[in-house]
């Protein structure tokens, strides 16, 4: 067998990639493999990524662009279509900016398009306790799942636990839109 | 522990944690890796941002973890002020990545005391935190991180969404920016010619399968990188619940593969050990991808308990050292590959005998 790269000397060194969730086999000489390294290997595929991704809107959010037009992000000036060549945001305004593309976008890359993990430390004592109840929440319906009744129960008992605490917390602090 | 590394050659002289061969399952899975993707909020994404502004986030940021209890004590490396061969060390090391390991621009990688945890600043995101702990670990992994995020969060301000959440360069990241890993070592499985079986089954349950060296990098010496794939819509504990159930059933999966391979071929899978053992102690030429798939074969030996092997920990950092970054800066000068690979079955040769030493064994 000859190399896959140069063509010429026989191939001798054999790895095997996983590409796309496919394993694919490579049969390179050693001078081509040598000569491609393994960082160069990491590098050369860089903007495969990118590709991809760029495909990948291109095929989902088409008929969005027509409907929105030219858009670009009123904070750091990134066009779309510039986004939809690199699959790199400019900044964090870009997920306003583009929203209405990216929406589909993320549900095809994640199946979803709503955030269910931790968030910044610094938030208020009340919204982290609110973050807290849907975590508990969301293990309720788990354990409910797996027929675990008797975890489903204790769950339970410390959502409620934690509702009536920041009930009382809120109750306890004067607030504008709160008639006193 | 070892004392806190205060320059890249105190860096270079210690073993990674992660490759010291200790922690649950160190026999099969090498490491567990969690790494997480975070943005200042007043700053374009590193790819759009001008030079002074990611100046300011190096400064920032790293001020920011040096004054955290995790980091506090840290040594922070600057990629301009490195050399190309350092900078591919820390590649090698798993600490940077390619991204971090190619360019001029303002880069860092601050390295907490007990090597566990590093940053990334100006990386694809302005903050790549990692853990990468020894063996099968994901609750520490995930503790050790999650703790010095939350203090890195007391003085930076991330960019983040309510309904998308944390806001990154990549929208493949967006949400948890979380991405958890183990790095497995599945020989029976491959020599069974069962593996594209179970990575399919991993890859249908959402998970990733890459190899050694992360994102588009060959499988060599039957080590395989599972990781989760989406990063919204999922908690942070589901996505490391699933990674975490996932391995438990590779690795029964491959115990069952080995089992079933020694009862049917134990004198070949013998000979096999033995023969990868000798070529590496009395080699006198060799390719890093042959000594990584050699020591594929010692380390099932060491899983089977054969006497008279070396400890894991040689394995694994054979895996390292054998790179050819490290090979030439253990050298001291640049290598060519014929000259790298004379290097190369020489520092083989004096860590085998060196562990044999140490464990008083004589083949």
């Amino acid at each position: 067998m000859l190399c896959q790269i140069c063509g010429k000397n026989p191939a001798t060194v054999h790895f095997t990639e996983i590409h796309d969730n496919k394993m694919s086999e490579i049969h390179v000489c050693e001078r081509c493999a040598e000569e491609k390294g393994m960082a160069a290997s990491a590098s050369q595929h860089k903007f495969e990524i990118a590709d991809l991704l760029a495909g990948m809107v291109d095929a989902m959010t088409r008929t969005d662009e027509e409907r929105v037009g030219h858009v670009q992000c009123p904070r750091c000036g990134l066009q779309y279509s510039s986004f939809k060549e690199t699959g790199r945001l400019g900044c964090s305004e870009c997920y306003t900016a583009f929203q209405f593309q990216l929406r589909p976008l993320l549900r095809r890359i994640h199946g979803d398009t709503r955030h269910r993990g931790k968030t910044p430390a610094h938030g208020s004592a009340g919204a982290e306790r609110s973050r807290q109840i849907q975590r508990l929440h969301d293990d309720l319906q788990r354990a409910v799942e797996r027929e675990e009744f008797e975890k489903a129960a204790q769950v339970r008992d410390e959502i409620r636990k934690l509702e009536a605490e920041l009930q009382a917390e809120r109750a306890a602090t004067p607030s504008v839109e709160r008639p006193s | 522990m070892s004392a806190t590394p205060r320059d890249f050659a105190q860096l270079f002289d210690t073993t990674s944690p992660w490759l010291t061969g200790s922690g649950p399952h160190s026999e099969m899975v090498l490491s567990t890796r969690i790494r997480l993707a975070r943005n200042l909020s007043e700053v374009p994404f590193t790819h759009r941002a001008r030079e002074e502004q990611l100046y300011g986030v190096l400064a920032s940021v790293s001020a920011a973890a040096q004054n955290s209890h995790s980091f506090h004590d840290g040594l922070l490396l600057r990629m301009n002020e490195c050399t190309p061969i350092e900078r591919q060390v820390l590649v090698e090391r798993h600490l940077v990545s390619h991204e971090l390991g190619d360019g001029a621009r303002p880069r860092g990688i601050l390295v907490a005391p007990d090597q566990r945890l590093s940053l990334m600043i100006n990386e694809e995101d302005h903050l790549r935190l990692q853990s990468l702990t020894p063996g099968f670990q994901l609750a520490e992994a995930w503790s050790l991180s999650d703790r010095a995020d939350d203090e890195l969060n007391q003085s930076l301000e991330f960019a983040f969404s309510e309904e998308i959440g944390y806001l990154t360069s990549c929208p493949t990241n967006a949400g948890t920016g979380l991405r958890a890993s183990v790095l497995i070592h599945l020989p029976a499985l491959v020599l069974l010619e069962e593996i594209q079986r179970v990575l399919k089954s991993i890859m249908q349950v959402g998970l990733n399968v890459r190899g050694l060296y992360g994102e588009h990098s060959e499988v060599m010496g039957n080590l395989f990188q599972i990781s989760n794939q989406t990063t919204l819509g999922r908690s942070e504990r589901d996505s490391i619940d699933s990674l975490e159930r996932v391995t438990r059933q590779i690795i029964e999966t491959e115990e069952r593969a080995r089992e079933r391979m020694l009862r049917d071929a134990r004198v070949q899978i013998e000979d096999k050990v033995w023969r990868a053992y000798g070529t590496l102690r009395y080699c006198r030429s060799i390719h890093a991808r042959e000594v990584i798939n050699l020591c594929s074969a010692v380390r099932l030996g060491v899983a089977m308990e054969l006497p008279g092997l070396c400890p894991l920990r040689t394995l694994n950092e054979l895996l390292v050292l054998t790179q050819p970054a490290h090979l030439q800066r253990i050298h001291g000068a640049e290598l060519s590959p014929a000259d790298r690979n004379i290097v190369r079955a020489q520092l083989v040769r004096e860590r085998l005998a060196a562990a044999d030493h140490e464990t008083g064994t004589n083949p």
